[in-house]
């Protein structure tokens, strides 16, 4: 099931609950709010036909972002679907922040101010051109009433309205008073996407020159007046709290201001940070490890194993996969183990908090306004009007910042500080109190039939349910249906079932979203899995894949055009192979072939990745390549080098010495080729992830023989067997 | 408490090594290993020499041509400095031991990470920024190029990156894969930027 289905299905049953705000993002096209409707007769306000579009009488016309920038391009996106229906050139706009206020700025698609799960341009890509086409018929229709002419006798190009074979134009600034007295149209229609002269093209990035030149603001780069800084240290033990320290060696420190504690946290704040982490350092502080204090990984990896054989909820149940096992010869299984991730985004955790008797400040980088307002406004005890978040360029997303844990901890910080405080955290800090992708352990059970092809085909997936806590919608009956996602396999096998062994991290390690979500628990176990039973059955892999996807015409394209450009028909010298990973899900179809060589020593290169990927209807083809790309490095980092541990009931890595990620010497070239479609857009932003370990993983079994069914890669030898 | 392995490198290696550090770090876990690193790393090693030396008086900066007088402990990263003190926030915060580049800018022209420079060794030299970096002509052609290869992602290691190519660039011409990935292999980029600077650094070479 994609993310779409279950998105849909997710939203059928939640929007009963936030039918409120689900009603406010369809009425936002074509409102005019009040406010901006008086403000527009003055003749010097900007006109808003709704709230994405701020056209003032001079400049350039604002864009308000209803998602937040985090690399994956969604700014320059939304800006060339506005663009697109409003008619103006992407050099005619700048691009604003949205505020928190999800009755005008909610996904559609979640119902709630939320960037993720690849759904930013699929939830917006009907709303924003109808803003951007409501707002361009109100400024048409302006200036025909005011030459007492047809609006169709009108057209409109690069910002300005334009009579068709007559002389006169206007810009659009000069219309604006007139285009706020015009009726909202109701309906809209849009182009078809034969016609888009924006939509489809590749564009350079809006954001890039002030991420080029240094002046890009991020939150951590957030200063309001009177600011101080601190650092934090955060108690190092899942749910253990501070037992005491003394302050004074901090206080000492030239620039400490103040020691902040707080019970799971010691903070040190100062007139700049490295004051504040020389403050910190020089503190001894006690903690209370708390009950989990003696936990360690192996007993963490004992209770997944544990799980695989216990008590496990039905998700999926077609056919009749137990007869098919009893009817054959040979069970087959094979068990998959996925180590616990970080996000390590290279923006590390900041928050930036004003709190004070009337009123609350909060300048951050989040994917997830609402909470962070929320979470503002629960720990001071304020109304909830009365928290503004700022937000900001994120220094990376990737899921960390779906979570509010950081401006909790920040706002409970801020509150014994007077003035605005900044509150940053190590390295050390961002990796020990993650919210983790957890242990995800597979048992992949499946028969063949004489064919050689699946016959039945058993998953059962043990992980925690990050659904059950972050999107309670995304649950049904107890299965966490994000971490179920794909689980039943892309192909078409007679018999399946899939179930889900809830087994959730230890008290007080928070789990969380991990770039690609559900994909990237499922999709190395199935397409590893498949590789094996195409092994066993002696079929060539791609072979095998094309005989079960005839259902499945896109997958199946980019497969093919993914095998055509690896040469895949070309066979490879001695020590070394491809391998193949398919993904569907975000509305996205995606094939990936990883080219490895394994040396006589054993050591292993990539040494090329090529991905095939149908997303619908592209917008910009630049992010596109851009994004694969990205979400391949990020899955190469995991599947190469990504692994958390425990010891003493905390995490033992802190920071890129002990939790390595790939660097630019081991990144492969990686081939990014569109299967050109006008479907309706995917996303782009995590369908380049899931491949990765399990490509690599078949890789090396076409090179060596050698079947690995545990992540990261052991590198230390895949020397020949 | 003992410095542990590696510090000394790395305090030792700031003004002329930026290569990632290769340290050995223990798995046992106790109390003190979770005490943060850069705590050994950017204090331990320093802290008695520089506070010995100057603790009392503000230091000299000159930052992209500007003379900035700030007091504040000279074994305080310049990183904080520049970015609190002075309020230049292009340099990024990464990892705070000299393992991600992401805070890397120019002293007497030498790429260095600022995370780990005390700000005492950079008084009274050049400081260079990616605020200013423009300013130099390879700092030019690749802030051209990086804009028209469209590198960025989230952006958050871009400065960082900029500050290294530039340094490349200006002591090596016409840099090979090799060259580049001995030099840009300090810079780490989590959205996985690397083919496109890649790109780009080849682009500016060519002018």
């Amino acid at each position: 099931m994609s993310m779409f289905d279950r998105t849909n299905l997710a939203l059928s049953r939640r929007s009963l609950l936030i039918g409120a705000s689900l009603t406010g993002a369809g009425l936002v096209i074509g409102l005019r709010p009040q406010l901006a409707a008086a403000q527009s007769q003055t003749g010097a306000q900007p006109f808003a036909p709704n709230a994405f579009i701020r056209i003032p009488p001079e400049g350039k016309i604002a864009f308000v972002m209803p998602a937040v920038e985090m690399g994956q391009g969604i700014y320059t996106a939304v800006a060339m679907m506005l663009a697109e229906e409003l008619e103006v050139g992407l050099d005619q706009v700048v691009l604003e922040h949205a505020p928190a206020d999800p009755k005008q700025y909610a996904n559609p698609l979640l119902g709630d101010q939320i960037t993720g799960g690849s759904l930013s341009v699929r939830g917006v890509y009907e709303q924003m051109r109808k803003a951007g086409a409501s707002g361009r018929i109100m400024l048409v229709s302006a200036a025909a009433r005011d030459w007492g002419v047809s609006p169709d006798t009108l057209k409109a190009e690069a910002g300005q309205v334009v009579e068709t074979g007559g002389s006169r134009k206007a810009a659009y600034g000069s219309l604006i008073a007139a285009a706020a007295n015009e009726p909202v149209p109701q309906d809209v229609p849009l182009k078809s996407a034969s016609s888009y002269r924006v939509i489809g093209k590749p564009a350079r990035r809006l954001d890039s020159p002030e991420k080029v030149n240094g002046t890009a603001k991020f939150g951590i780069d957030a200063r309001p007046d009177g600011v101080s800084y601190a650092a934090i240290a955060i108690c190092p033990h899942f749910n253990g709290k501070l037992s005491a320290v003394d302050e004074k060696p901090a206080l000492a420190v030239k620039g400490v201001k103040k020691v902040v504690r707080i019970e799971e946290a010691v903070a040190v704040v100062a007139d700049n940070t490295g004051a504040a982490r020389k403050g910190l350092a020089a503190l001894q502080i006690d903690w209370d490890p708390g009950p989990g204090g003696s936990l360690a990984q192996a007993e963490l990896e004992r209770l997944m194993d544990q799980a695989i054989d216990g008590k496990a909820l039905p998700h999926i149940n077609e056919g009749d996969v137990a007869k098919a096992e009893a009817a054959s010869g040979k069970v087959h299984e094979f068990i998959y183990r996925m180590p616990i991730l970080t996000h390590s985004a290279m923006e590390p955790m900041n928050c930036t908090v004003h709190v004070r008797a009337d009123g609350c400040d909060v300048w951050v980088g989040t994917q997830i306004m609402s909470r962070a307002r929320q979470a503002a406004a629960d720990v001071t005890g304020l109304p909830l009007e009365k928290v503004v978040v700022h937000n900001h360029l994120l220094g990376g997303g990737f899921g960390r910042r779906l979570d509010v844990d950081g401006i909790i901890l920040a706002t409970k910080i801020a509150k014994q500080v007077e003035g605005p405080v900044k509150v940053t955290w190590s390295r050390e800090e961002d990796i020990r109190h993650d919210c983790y992708r957890y242990l995800n352990y597979s048992r992949v059970t499946a028969t063949l039939g004489p064919d050689g092809l699946p016959l039945s085909w058993r998953h059962r997936v043990i992980g925690p349910s990050v659904m059950a806590r972050w999107l309670p919608a995304f649950t049904k009956d107890g299965v966490d249906l994000d971490q179920m996602a794909g689980a039943e396999t892309p192909y078409q096998i007679p018999n399946k079932q899939a179930d889900f062994a809830r087994q959730e991290a230890p008290d007080g390690m928070l789990t969380g979203n991990w770039r690609g979500v559900g994909a990237t628990r499922n999709i190395p176990p199935v397409e590893c899995g498949i590789d094996e039973l195409a092994g066993i059955a002696g079929i060539d892999p791609l072979e095998y894949r094309r005989r079960l996807l005839p259902h499945k015409p896109r997958l199946l394209a980019a497969l093919n055009l993914a095998a055509e450009k690896a040469g895949w028909a070309t066979p490879l010298p001695k020590g070394k192979g491809r391998g193949i990973a398919l993904a569907e899900d975000f509305g996205s179809f995606a094939a990936m072939i990883a080219e490895v060589s394994i040396g006589d020593d054993g050591k292993f290169k990539t040494d090329r990745i090529v991905c095939a990927v149908d997303c619908g209807q592209v917008i910009n083809p630049d992010t596109v390549e851009a994004q694969i790309q990205s979400g391949v490095i990020y899955g190469l980092s995991a599947a190469l080098y990504g692994r958390i541990t425990v010891e003493n009931g905390a995490v033992v890595e802190g920071n890129f010495d002990d939790a390595p990620v790939v660097r630019i010497n081991e990144t492969p070239p990686i081939e990014v080729h569109i299967v050109p479609s006008t479907e309706p857009p995917g996303g782009i932003g995590e369908v380049g992830t899931p491949g990765v370990a399990p490509s690599l993983v078949n890789a090396i079994s076409a090179a060596t023989g050698k079947r690995l069914r545990t992540w990261p890669i052991d590198q230390s030898d895949l020397r020949r067997v | 408490m003992e410095p542990q392995g590696g510090a000394q490198a790395a305090n030792d290696g700031a003004m002329r090594d930026c290569r990632p550090l290769k340290n050995a770090t223990s798995r046992k876990c106790n109390l003190a290993d979770l005490r943060p690193r850069w705590y050994f790393r950017a204090f331990a090693c320093t802290g008695e020499r520089l506070l010995g030396a100057d603790g009392r008086m503000p230091y000299n900066l000159t930052v992209n041509g500007k003379s900035y007088a700030v007091d504040v402990d000279g074994d305080i990263p310049l990183l904080w400095v520049l970015r609190d003190t002075i309020g230049l926030t292009g340099t990024k915060f990464g990892c705070g031991i000299a393992m991600c580049g992401a805070c890397t800018v120019h002293v007497d022209g030498l790429p260095v990470r600022s995370c780990i420079l005390p700000v005492a060794e950079a008084a009274e030299k050049p400081v260079t920024t990616i605020e200013a970096i423009g300013e130099t002509p390879e700092g030019k052609k690749i802030q051209a190029a990086w804009l028209d290869i469209d590198v960025v992602q989230c952006g958050y290691c871009q400065s960082g990156q900029i500050m290294s190519a530039t340094a490349l660039l200006a002591a090596n011409s016409q840099p090979t894969d090799a060259d580049i990935d001995a030099v840009m292999a300090g810079n780490i980029c989590r959205c996985g930027t690397y083919p496109r600077i890649r790109a780009a650094i080849k682009q500016a070479a060519r002018g």
